[in-house]
């Protein structure tokens, strides 16, 4: 048996299943996010003093990782793109960098963190700090999520071209709202945590 | 109607067999059919109701007789927890607050919508089965891992949570490793809402039948989307919470810690500095909407046999619908109402104390609706006729006994007390419980393809009802006296607690005779599995879609692809031959 409108749209929602289905999970993720930032703002409000963020974070690194992870939306899309034009040889190589750019991304952080954890700045130094490895842990766990679905559609989960292009496109484009939105979260934790 | 259905060959013939064809495991334990899980939820769901009922009953004996030895089984929670059969204050602290997190998160929540959402939705709406039928699978298998991992809690060093299911910091963070367990179990449980959630949604939006607009949903439809949208929005904070609760336990942080927190007389390590509160607004953000996710549903299902048993259309459907949407969106703005006690300041009380008002308005006009619906019907009353509408008055006392709770000024006295305990278990128990139960009866048959035996079920009905009321309502009675719901001993200890101490006697036997009248229900639901009157697919007479498909339905649902051709409740349409034209027929 074959659930409708798994591939094709349906009319009078102009929408697949899988593209509702990602934007109900994001706008969860959104309310997950929205309560850690809630939390930080309403922490931070009752703290006496509360440090900057270069304080105790690597600015310049963390600007590096910015500029990796948004470079990595950009080649997620050109990997979609490269499917739309049905240029799969393409797709894998933008696809490739999307990963390779997720995993530069986490390892510049286990430096980040292995720096703190040595000099003996850990969650439970400060509030500042606690908030800091929530966060970024939190979304750190959400790179690598994003990262297996995608090393997924670039390795065994990429057969379904072969037998449904359109519906690997679908797949592929949904797995791209994802990785856009651990990028969008990245925006803002950056100035929250480093700059502010 | 009544005629069997030959399924007719589909072009997917090939693909139809492999499906039939699937071994014990992937068809029984591992399915991705919706109604497969929709009993796996049900059955799930039943069996923690049975669980987080006992260990309610073990607590109504320590607080009927405080301080004596329980006779038979008190010997065997073992010297840590009964000491020659006294009940510690510890164990009755695990006790309460696992009978809270088992019956909201793995009772009610499991059978109203993973139970009833899975199996009656997708065919409500004419759908072949849930629009992710694998993530669906996950969702369940999260449930029971969460289940799993709140029940081995009970056996780790120090017992399971002891913090109220509420778990507030930051006694949850200073409390034993059972607490930790319940943040983990918390975790899985979510993770199983929000699966289900968005699948829900996504089916609701997607697989409707041809015809089956947004106003010809059958209001149980409605009930389900809107629940959906507010365990897919609201959890998700909790979630955060939960999150940080953890770290606060495993990594020393001070989320929920204020700065100088003295334990037994020490200071405490952390750096402090945290918020307590903070947890509880999280918590409530979550726990208000829950609130709704325990009543929607049941809601829906009484709409759906009180329409069916008086033969009459919903009066104010499109009120009811309104109303319905509306609630979803008030739920998210009256969370701080549980909280007037912590000191927040008078606009902040205000604020909440107007949108509670505001939000009991909606539920009035749902309830109202549904009290309308009866007048003038020919009521047939069978079972679920029965449950459905004793919720009504059950359901009025637990809404209208909230409204003081929703006032500041009322809330002072009346806060923690026993009567907030009776106000919500009025709403949940013989409110959503009873609407659960006559929507069991009521599908029974689309599930089995036999109809529950009807004698039982008015014995479960009669007995369920008295009960229910001889538990709860001695607890107005002592909450008005003013004693605390936290007492492990009832009150003993206070001299305005003695004129209503009696009242406990009476509550706790009330709770075990309810235990007595729920075996009849037990009985009857594996007895008529195999010896139920026969059904056919329409045994009730029903209107809506999924009395279309054969009893049980096959995988896959629908012997032809079902169209809706009219509204939802088409009963006694005047010229029509029959008191009733289904939904689904030209």
């Amino acid at each position: 048996m074959d659930i409708p409108y798994t591939v094709e749209i349906r009319r009078d929602t102009g929408l697949t299943n899988g593209k509702i289905g990602i934007w109900l999970f994001l706008a969860s993720e959104v309310m997950l996010f929205g309560a850690l930032f809630a939390s930080y703002i309403l922490i931070r409000v009752g703290a006496p003093s509360w440090p900057r963020g270069d304080m105790f974070l690597d600015v310049p690194l963390a600007t590096v990782n910015t500029i990796v992870l948004i470079a990595s939306s950009v080649t997620m899309v050109m990997a979609w793109a490269s499917l739309m034009r049905r240029r799969f040889q393409t797709y894998r190589i933008y696809m490739g960098l999307t990963i390779l750019a997720g995993l530069v991304f986490l390892v510049i952080k286990y430096f980040e963190y292995s720096h703190h954890f040595h000099g003996g700045e850990l969650p439970s130094t400060n509030n500042f700090l606690a908030i800091y490895f929530t966060l970024t842990g939190l979304h750190g766990l959400h790179v690598f999520g994003g990262m297996v679905v995608n090393a997924y559609f670039w390795g065994p989960g990429a057969k379904l071209w072969k037998t449904n292009p359109v519906w690997f496109t679908n797949r592929v484009e949904h797995s791209g709202l994802f990785w856009h939105f651990v990028d969008l979260v990245w925006i803002f934790l950056f100035p929250t945590l480093y700059l502010l | 109607m009544s005629e069997k259905t030959v399924v007719a060959p589909k072009p997917h013939v090939a693909h139809e067999v492999h499906h039939e064809e699937l071994g014990f495991w992937r068809k029984y334990v591992f399915s991705t059919d919706h109604k497969v899980i929709g009993i796996q939820y049900a059955v799930t769901g039943l069996l923690f109701l049975l669980f987080g009922f006992s260990l309610m009953m073990l607590m109504r004996w320590q607080l009927a007789y405080p301080g004596v030895p329980l006779p038979l089984i008190g010997q065997l929670f073992g010297e840590a927890r009964m000491p020659g059969g006294t009940m510690l204050p510890e164990f009755y602290n695990e006790l309460g607050a696992m009978h809270g997190t088992i019956m909201v998160f793995l009772g009610v929540v499991p059978l109203a919508v993973g139970g009833f959402g899975n199996f009656v939705l997708p065919l409500q709406i004419g759908a072949p089965d849930m629009a992710f039928p694998k993530i669906n699978m996950v969702s369940y298998w999260c449930l029971f891992l969460g289940g799993i991992t709140m029940l081995g809690s009970f056996l780790v060093p120090g017992g399971a949570a002891q913090s109220g299911w509420t778990s507030y910091a930051p006694l949850s963070v200073i409390a034993g490793t059972g607490q930790t367990w319940w943040l983990i179990g918390m975790i899985f449980l979510i993770t199983s809402s929000l699966l289900g959630a968005l699948n829900f949604i996504t089916t609701t939006i997607q697989l409707r039948a041809k015809g089956l607009t947004f106003m010809r949903f059958p209001f149980f439809c409605w009930s389900q989307f809107v629940t959906a949208f507010l365990l897919l929005l609201a959890f998700p904070p909790l979630e955060a919470a939960g999150v940080m609760q953890l770290m606060d336990r495993v990594a020393g942080t001070s989320f929920f810690l204020p700065s100088g927190l003295v334990v037994s007389g020490q200071a405490l390590a952390n750096t402090g500095g945290g918020n307590p509160l903070l947890w509880q607004h999280l918590f409530w953000f979550l726990a208000h909407p829950e609130v709704y996710v325990l009543i929607l549903p049941g809601m829906g299902i009484v709409a759906e046999i009180i329409a069916n048993n008086t033969r009459k259309p919903l009066w104010g459907y499109r009120s009811m619908v309104y109303s319905l949407v509306f609630l979803g969106f008030m739920s998210f703005i009256v969370w701080a109402h549980h909280m007037f006690m912590t000191g927040m300041g008078t606009t902040m009380a205000a604020f909440f104390q107007t949108t509670t008002m505001i939000i009991s308005i909606p539920s009035v006009v749902i309830l109202t609706a549904l009290i309308i619906s009866l007048w003038g019907g020919s009521i047939r009353y069978n079972t679920p006729m029965l449950f459905a509408v004793a919720f009504l008055p059950m359901f009025g006392i637990g809404g209208l006994t909230g409204l003081p709770l929703g006032l500041n000024i009322a809330d002072i006295p009346l806060h923690d007390t026993y009567y907030v305990i009776a106000h919500f278990h009025y709403v949940v128990a013989p409110g959503t419980i009873f609407a659960l139960m006559a929507g069991i009866y009521y599908w029974y048959p689309k599930a089995t393809g036999r109809k529950m035996n009807e004698t039982l079920g008015k014995i479960h009905f009669a007995g369920s009802l008295i009960c229910m009321n001889v538990i709860f309502m001695p607890m107005f009675i002592i909450g008005l006296a003013g004693v605390s719901r936290r007492l492990f001993d009832a009150g003993t200890a206070y001299a305005f607690a003695q004129p209503t101490m009696h009242w406990n006697a009476v509550s706790s036997w009330g709770a075990w005779t309810l235990a007595l009248f729920q075996i009849p229900f037990i009985f009857n639901f594996f007895w008529s599995i195999k010896k139920g009157a026969v059904a056919d697919e329409n045994p009730w007479q029903a209107t809506t879609i999924e009395w279309s498909a054969p009893s049980p339905p096959p995988h896959g649902n629908f012997a032809q692809v079902p169209q809706a051709y009219r509204g939802p409740y088409e009963y006694s349409v005047p010229g029509a031959g029959k008191d009733f034209v289904p939904q689904f027929e030209a």
